[in-house]
């Protein structure tokens, strides 16, 4: 018995797959180590010695984008359940596109920090500026690999392995960029609460 | 003919046809598996039982490495007067004039605690015994995702070479302690550690930690998703259920000491103040400024605490099956020991700012933290006191295995009552930093731990190998170890009370210290009986590998679904069908059954002799 069919021919006892399950718990681990950023930023604030500054006009347009992203990439997943392989494979295109302008422009947004003198590091920084920094930046990493499974899907998708009746990888792929979209959402609004 | 060592017979043992396979390779679906190459097999296999034996010999490669550390720094505290320029061929330059280099033995006592609760506490206690069983005792082919199981050990291998490779450098490996507080760990002017050997220190750290994560995912999803027909959350060995809540402890710790790392890594690398401020440090003012130390202690500890349980509760769930199996009992609590680990589990998350009393915390916030932090003796006694039930009257067989659980349970009563002490704030303020706090946690967590492994070594190599191990060279060993274990902690606590602040590199300098010389020679004395009984252990086991006992399929004649696989399981763990479970792992002497056990997968329909009233229904 080859593992892989193991996996495929196995009764679950949860009446959720087991690809499935192991994505949530990857969430879940994504989630915690951005629970600790954010936390150890609002003690960090609480100590004082905390630079105040307003957030790039950028973020906003980059939040908008990829909450787009996440409606196109919705888009895709419909279109996927009801056959229509061309209007997904496009879709993917439209949300994979979308991604990378949210990641151009976070960079800008980094451009436009510096432009305001808020250093990542460096005799002129303060954990506030580095404290965006890393948000974003480690936020961008994990886009990064959303990019990589995007990339995956459209594959699949070009070798006609998503439809109606594979759904697996899709749904997958969708779950896990909408927890993108929802992660940097959190992000925005805590660092527009919280700086 | 299996040599049989089974004193009672094991009916239910011998009802499957395949008893007789043995030699080595001869594996029962070898049709599957002709076309594979060698190095897939045994390399880059995504056998959950072969990745477990990787883990446990990469542990115990670990381990002697480790034990060997401490060996060095006990030999410098037990004479710190002698000449040691007879250990010049193996430390080369770290022994200048005969003198053991006091920076080195920093960075010895850094290694030695991360190598101990990182590589083989964590990776080697859970690695192996998180995969070897798991997929056995719950009755699947293999783990949810094979591959990144096998991605588990390989970050590991490559943690460990990056980690191995950092003892060699020439400023030397890390030396700011398992901790790695900021700001020592962070500058390298402050220590040569701390440049490159704490670089490769917090690299290794993170491959490491992405290792456990996957690792971690694949136990809960293989242990919620693959269990076979029958073996409901309530019907799980308690090996499982202690796998199960390690694995979602590390799932939400590690990333948060993840985050710790990458922003001490900002600091030291990148010029970040995250953990700096106003430091003066060699005649000059370092430029960091705005970042708390005490921030890099919440992130660490935040971690750190619940990984003292992820060491502790799989060496926990392996007593609580060893005691049963060899009591001949009934798992005393069977539910009671799961809310147990459940509680230990949610505690294990609240209590982080008791390492932290002495940071300057609001006092008040301090007692709600000692409050949660002595709330714990609550599960931990519920557990001791069903282990000792266990024991109670029992028809005790005096393996080996047995052996170390029971050495197991000592030990954690030991060391956890002077946690109910450290626990108080009020207490920890003295104690803090002194060698009671050493002797605390290597009895409770480090030598606790180590007999959990021992004893799962010793109870589940006929599983893992096909073989016995020696049982008379195991008592040795077990004798040995815990004299050993008491003789060199035990006095610690004493000269801990008296006022020995950890981590310093010779007490001579100190007019009240000078009185607990010989009380440090003895201690040196008994560590160094404790790493050379390893080796009789390290032999044991080599020997057995290719010597032992050839093992039947049942030998200990347990309930569990792993003695139902063939004497040496081929992928796939069972050549028919998937044994379904009917009844609770524990029906050890049941009253009116023939034998004294009966297996998992033997339904109520063929037990109407032992079975209860409110059994009578599901025969």
């Amino acid at each position: 018995m080859h593992p892989s069919e193991s996996l495929n021919n196995k009764q679950v006892a949860l009446n959720v797959h087991p690809l499935r399950f192991l994505l949530w718990l990857m969430i879940i681990s994504i989630t915690m180590m951005f629970a600790a950023f954010t936390s150890a930023y609002i003690v960090r604030r609480g100590e004082g010695n905390w630079l105040e500054f307003d957030m790039p006009t950028g973020m906003l347009i980059n939040t908008v984008i990829i909450l787009l992203s996440s409606a196109t990439i919705q888009w895709a997943w419909f279109a996927a359940r009801k056959d229509e392989i061309g209007r997904v494979k496009a879709l993917l295109v439209v949300t994979f596109a979308l991604g990378v302008a949210f990641l151009i422009g976070q960079y800008q947004v980094w451009g436009e920090l510096v432009q305001n003198k808020i250093f990542f590091g460096g005799a002129d920084s303060n954990p506030a500026g580095s404290f965006v920094y890393v948000l974003t930046g480690v936020h961008g990493f994990h886009l990064v690999t959303g990019l990589i499974f995007l990339t995956i899907l459209l594959l699949k998708a070009f070798r006609y392995k998503i439809h109606s009746r594979q759904m697996m990888a899709m749904t997958n792929g969708t779950i896990y960029w909408h927890f993108l979209g929802g992660l940097w959402l959190y992000l925005y609004l805590f660092l527009l609460l919280n700086h | 003919m299996a040599a049989t060592n089974i004193p009672t017979g094991g009916a239910h043992a011998q009802e499957a046809p395949h008893v007789q396979h043995h030699a080595a390779g001869d594996h029962h679906d070898e049709h599957d598996h002709h076309d594979q190459h060698w190095l897939f097999k045994y390399v880059f296999s995504q056998d959950h039982k072969w990745i477990a034996k990787q883990f446990l010999i990469s542990g115990i490669v670990w381990a002697f490495i480790g034990a060997t550390l401490s060996t060095l720094f006990r030999i410098q505290l037990g004479w710190p007067e002698a000449q040691l320029t007879w250990l010049e061929p193996l430390l080369g330059r770290w022994v200048e004039g005969g003198k053991l280099n006091p920076e080195f033995y920093l960075a010895l006592v850094t290694m030695h605690g991360t190598i101990m609760v990182f590589f083989v506490l964590t990776a080697g206690l859970s690695g192996t015994f998180s995969n070897f069983l798991i997929p056995l005792q719950v009755g699947a082919r293999d783990m949810a995702s094979g591959f990144m199981n096998m991605l588990s050990f390989w970050f590991f291998f490559v943690a460990g070479v990056i980690m191995f490779i950092s003892l060699f450098l020439e400023t030397g490996p890390a030396s700011a302690g398992w901790t790695i507080y900021p700001p020592l760990s962070a500058l390298p002017q402050a220590i040569p550690g701390s440049g490159a050997g704490q670089t490769l220190w917090l690299v290794s750290m993170a491959l490491f930690i992405v290792s456990q994560l996957l690792g971690g995912v694949n136990y809960i999803t293989t242990i919620i998703n693959l269990r076979t027909a029958g073996m409901s959350m309530a019907k799980l060995p308690l090996t499982i259920w202690s796998f199960f809540l390690t694995a979602i402890l590390g799932l939400l710790s590690f990333p948060v000491l993840f985050s710790a790392a990458l922003l001490l890594i900002f600091d030291r690398s990148f010029g970040t103040s995250f953990f700096l401020s106003d430091i003066y440090i060699g005649g000059e003012a370092l430029n960091h400024v705005g970042g708390s130390p005490i921030l890099f202690q919440h992130l660490f500890w935040f971690l750190g605490h619940p990984e003292v349980y992820i060491v502790i509760m799989p060496a926990m769930g392996i007593v609580s099956e060893v005691l049963a199996t060899n009591a001949r009992k009934p798992i005393f609590g069977y539910r009671a020991m799961i809310g147990s680990l459940i509680g230990i589990s949610l505690l294990s998350f609240v209590v982080w700012a008791h390492h932290m009393f002495v940071t300057g915390m609001n006092p008040f916030l301090g007692s709600v933290f000692m409050f949660l932090t002595l709330i714990i003796a609550v599960p931990s006694a519920v557990k001791t006191f069903n282990w000792l039930a266990t024991l109670w009257r029992g028809n005790i067989r005096f393996t080996a295995a047995m052996l170390f659980a029971i050495g197991f349970v000592s030990l954690f009563v030991s060391g956890g009552l002077t946690g109910i002490i450290l626990g108080n704030a009020a207490l920890d303020i003295q104690m803090h930093n002194t060698y009671f706090v050493v002797a605390h946690f290597h009895l409770v967590m480090g030598s606790s731990a180590f007999f959990g492994m021992f004893a799962g070594v010793y109870h589940w190599f006929p599983k893992m190998f096909g073989r016995m191990m020696d049982e008379k060279l195991g008592y040795v060993h077990f004798w040995l170890t815990i004299l050993a274990a008491y003789l060199v902690f035990l006095p610690m606590h004493y000269v801990g009370i008296a006022g020995f602040p950890r981590r310093y590199y010779a007490y001579t300098a100190y007019e009240s210290f000078n009185q607990f010389g010989d009380l440090n020679t003895f201690i040196s004395i008994a560590a160094i009986m404790a790493f050379f009984a390893q080796f009789i252990f390290l032999f044991n086991f080599v020997y057995s590998i290719f010597r032992g006992r050839r093992a039947t399929e049942n030998p200990w004649n347990s309930t569990t679904l792993e003695w139902t696989t063939p004497v040496e399981p081929g992928h796939g763990n069972w050549p028919g069908a998937i044994p379904a479970v009917y009844r609770w792992p524990y029906d050890y002497s049941k009253p009116g059954a023939p034998e004294d056990f009966i297996p998992q997968h033997i339904p109520y329909s063929q037990t109407v002799s032992s079975n209860l009233p409110y059994e009578k229904e599901m025969e």
